[in-house]
């Protein structure tokens, strides 16, 4: 059956999308009712028309802690805030470090998800960063990438190799960038941690762990990626490393794009991140970074966490936010501030994500998947804790107006979600 | 390909010296000690192994003894374990006529504290002829024959070099394929930690074949790519058209996932099953130093089939370590 979305915005002007099944096969100007005979036609009325988001940072609970979130959960929020595309953590409970367990997200994600889900495997056995996970094996059983998570490969002889191996199977390396001998402070270092009488993370312990393990790509020639970056310094060491030619690339969670260390105000755990939030003058050079081409992708950052590891004392809560929900609306703001254009927004959200992990979706062309995302740009909403669809409510936007959200989901060709209030 | 009439001719003339010991015998090789596969020439590995074939044709007859080293000593000191190579050496050298000593390093004074030098020292006042090493460290062999006044025979050391291993090796093949000049030669698994992989490499590149090495990079030592062999990191590719496919011993503190993440994916990726031995050239040799680990760089079905030569290396490896004994004599007596 042939459907044509007619009278959008796409990111390359006004036009329509025409899906048949689960593809999509005609996008531009020329796809309008004129010419679409036979097919559904929905009327986007000039609203935006973009290629689902594929979200490269999610962590979840399942298995092991499914009361803070599951598959199922996650991808309702997913689908709710334009996510076509969640590509899963392996810090769950038994971390994903084998085929068998690449193979029991992919098939819990078929029975229960909404949206797409991929996993990334972990590089260390248990993430404990020991020994080498068996990476090959993961590859061919489904795993995109392989990463550590929230933990970083801290020994650089391990990591060499794991880099060599990782380059014979073509995958790509996802690091969490932060020296843990250096770092482990609840917040960003500074008069404002001091203030607060809280422990301090510096920028250098990202800084240098990134810088090391650049050379080691320039060593041994693997694909690498930093999850995320958060300070002006490593937006300065990621240009340096492209301009020398280096196959890397890097990420930044909404989150530091949109927030910085004064919004923790009075100890608000929901503000507490790792890395943490940083100084305005970081989150600026972030901005500009998406803007320039230096940093590749935006995610979520997605993490989610219950009353018992966040309503506690700053000090003694976890790291993280839930982003799914939120994610497109607060992303949408770099839009309207015309900090980032819409067309390298859509390329930081979903054409980058899909191309250093070789998706053939993300990217609204004849022949691919049919995952896109129906965007009213300026539709108001409220973000109440009890209307998130995940199942933890831990957002540092609690209680904001946002403007702008996803309308419709749409994945391989079925709707997925559809805004009503 | 290396004037056969002469190599040949040597062979004839030995069998002609053999006869009628104790008369001189002709030069094999120009050194004293045999201590890596770089020190021989062309010309001297063609006659070590035409000397080692007419031994390994003696060493099937119901009367192997020769005695053409009867009152020389042969001491082996063998400072890592060793079950074939030790016996292979002991079994030679008695072939030949030597005394042997086996060494027990393990309940020597080395275990009281003595250096390996002063055991060496000590043991080469008894005035062996022939000192056989085996040390878990590269260059302890040639260390040790610089003080010593016998003929040293470096029985591998460390990650450096295994000349016995490469001339059996060679040996076995030349059996089977005549000669060694343009074979394509895949030596497959952990070439980084390997002396058998060092040694056979400098052996058949000097000989003319065409070695590749196939293993992850992660087994692969820093600067292959300029030891004149071809480097590949997946078996289908590294073993497509091969005439020989020399699998390397896996140790499994290395499969823990320091170098390679397990022993399953180890075989998934790099075992050598009938499936992946089909990339190679039809009726490809298949060679394994040993000792195996079956399940993990070998299938059983590959390391017992038909075109398996494994044991059969084991039966060169007597004929080329008495080949090596008897041109070391010869070197002895020369300078006596």
């Amino acid at each position: 059956m042939k459907r044509a979305f007619i009278n959008a915005q796409l990111v390359s002007g006004h036009g329509g999308l025409l899906i048949e099944g689960e593809r999509i096969i005609a996008v531009g100007k020329d796809v309008t009712s004129a010419n679409v005979a036979g097919a559904e036609v929905h009327d986007c009325k000039g609203k935006m028309l973009l290629a689902g988001v594929i979200d490269m940072r999610v962590f979840t609970g399942e298995p092991g802690s499914e009361y803070r979130e599951s598959l199922a959960s996650a991808s309702e929020a997913a689908a709710a805030g334009g996510v076509t595309t969640m590509i899963v953590m392996p810090n769950t409970n038994p971390v994903v470090d084998d085929a068998a367990m690449v193979d029991f997200i992919q098939r819990r994600a078929r029975d229960t998800a909404k949206v797409r889900v991929a996993p990334m495997a972990a590089i260390t056995k248990g993430c404990a960063g020991d020994a080498i996970a068996e990476l090959g094996l993961m590859k061919e059983a489904g795993a995109v990438a392989a990463t550590d998570g929230i933990k970083s490969v801290a020994n650089a002889a391990l990591l060499r190799r794991a880099m060599l191996y990782a380059r014979d199977h073509d995958i790509l390396i996802v690091q969490h960038v932060d020296e843990p001998s250096l770092s482990g402070g609840m917040m960003n270092a500074g008069e404002r941690a001091s203030l607060l009488g809280l422990s301090g993370s510096y920028g250098l312990s990202e800084v240098m762990l990134l810088e090391r393990d650049l050379r080691l790509v320039e060593m041994t020639g693997c694909r690498y990626h930093a999850a995320q970056i958060s300070c002006a310094e490593s937006v300065a060491v990621m240009a340096r490393a492209k301009a020398k030619g280096l196959d890397v690339s890097c990420g930044v969670s909404i989150n530091h794009l949109s927030l910085n260390e004064s919004d923790v105000g009075p100890y608000r755990t929901f503000f507490k991140l790792s890395p943490p939030l940083r100084s305005e003058e970081d989150r600026q050079a972030l901005v500009a970074g998406v803007a320039d081409g230096v940093i590749d992708v935006i995610h979520s950052g997605h993490d989610p966490q219950s009353d018992d590891t966040k309503r506690l004392p700053f000090a003694e809560a976890a790291f993280g936010a839930v982003g799914l929900d939120t994610f497109l609306s607060v992303a949408l703001n770099l839009y309207h501030n015309k900090s980032i254009d819409l067309a390298r927004l859509s390329q930081v959200l979903s054409e980058m994500p899909a191309k250093l992990l070789g998706l053939s979706q993300g990217k609204l062309v004849a022949g691919t998947p049919a995952d896109f995302i129906v965007v009213d740009p300026h539709l108001n909403w409220k973000v109440e804790p009890a209307k998130l669809h995940s199942r933890s409510k831990n957002s540092p936007f609690e209680r904001r107006t946002l403007e702008g959200r996803a309308i419709q989901t749409w994945v391989a060709g079925r709707k997925v979600y559809s805004y009503a209030d | 390909m290396l004037q056969p009439a002469l190599a040949l001719g040597a062979a004839f003339a030995y069998h002609a010296v053999l006869m009628s010991s104790p008369a001189p015998r002709p030069p094999i090789i120009k050194a004293q000690h045999l201590l890596a596969v770089s020190d021989l020439s062309v010309f001297e590995i063609t006659a070590l192994l035409d000397l080692a074939a007419s031994y390994a044709e003696a060493n099937r007859n119901a009367d192997k003894r020769h005695a053409i080293l009867a009152g020389a000593t042969q001491v082996n000191l063998f400072f890592e374990n060793s079950t074939r190579t030790q016996s292979s050496f002991e079994i030679a050298g008695k072939r030949l006529g030597c005394d042997v000593m086996n060494m027990a390093v393990s309940s020597s004074s080395i275990s009281k504290g003595e250096t390996v030098l002063d055991t060496a020292i000590t043991i080469n006042a008894m005035q062996p002829d022939f000192l056989v090493v085996r040390h878990q460290s590269s260059g302890t062999v040639e260390l040790l024959s610089q003080k010593v006044s016998c003929a040293v025979i470096n029985a591998g050391d460390g990650q450096h070099e295994h000349p016995t291993q490469a001339l059996l090796d060679a040996l076995t093949i030349k059996r089977h394929l005549k000669s060694l000049e343009g074979l394509t030669v895949a030596i497959c698994g952990d070439v980084a930690h390997s002396r058998v992989a060092r040694s056979n490499i400098a052996l058949l590149t000097k000989m003319g074949a065409h070695v590749r090495v196939v293993a992850p990079s992660t087994l692969l030592p820093t600067g292959i790519a300029n030891f004149g062999v071809d480097v590949f990191t997946n078996m289908k590719d590294g073993l497509a058209g091969a005439d020989v496919v020399m699998m390397l011993r896996l140790q499994a503190e290395r499969m823990a996932g320091s170098f390679v993440p397990s022993q399953r994916e180890y075989y998934h990726f790099y075992g050598l099953t009938e499936e992946k031995l089909k990339f190679a050239k039809k009726g490809a040799l298949v060679m394994h130093p040993g000792p195996m680990n079956r399940g993990v760089e070998i299938d059983s079905a590959v390391a017992d089939g038909a075109q398996s030569v494994i044991r059969e290396q084991v039966e060169m490896g007597v004929a080329v370590r008495m080949a090596v004994l008897d041109a070391l004599s010869r070197n002895i007596r020369t300078q006596a």
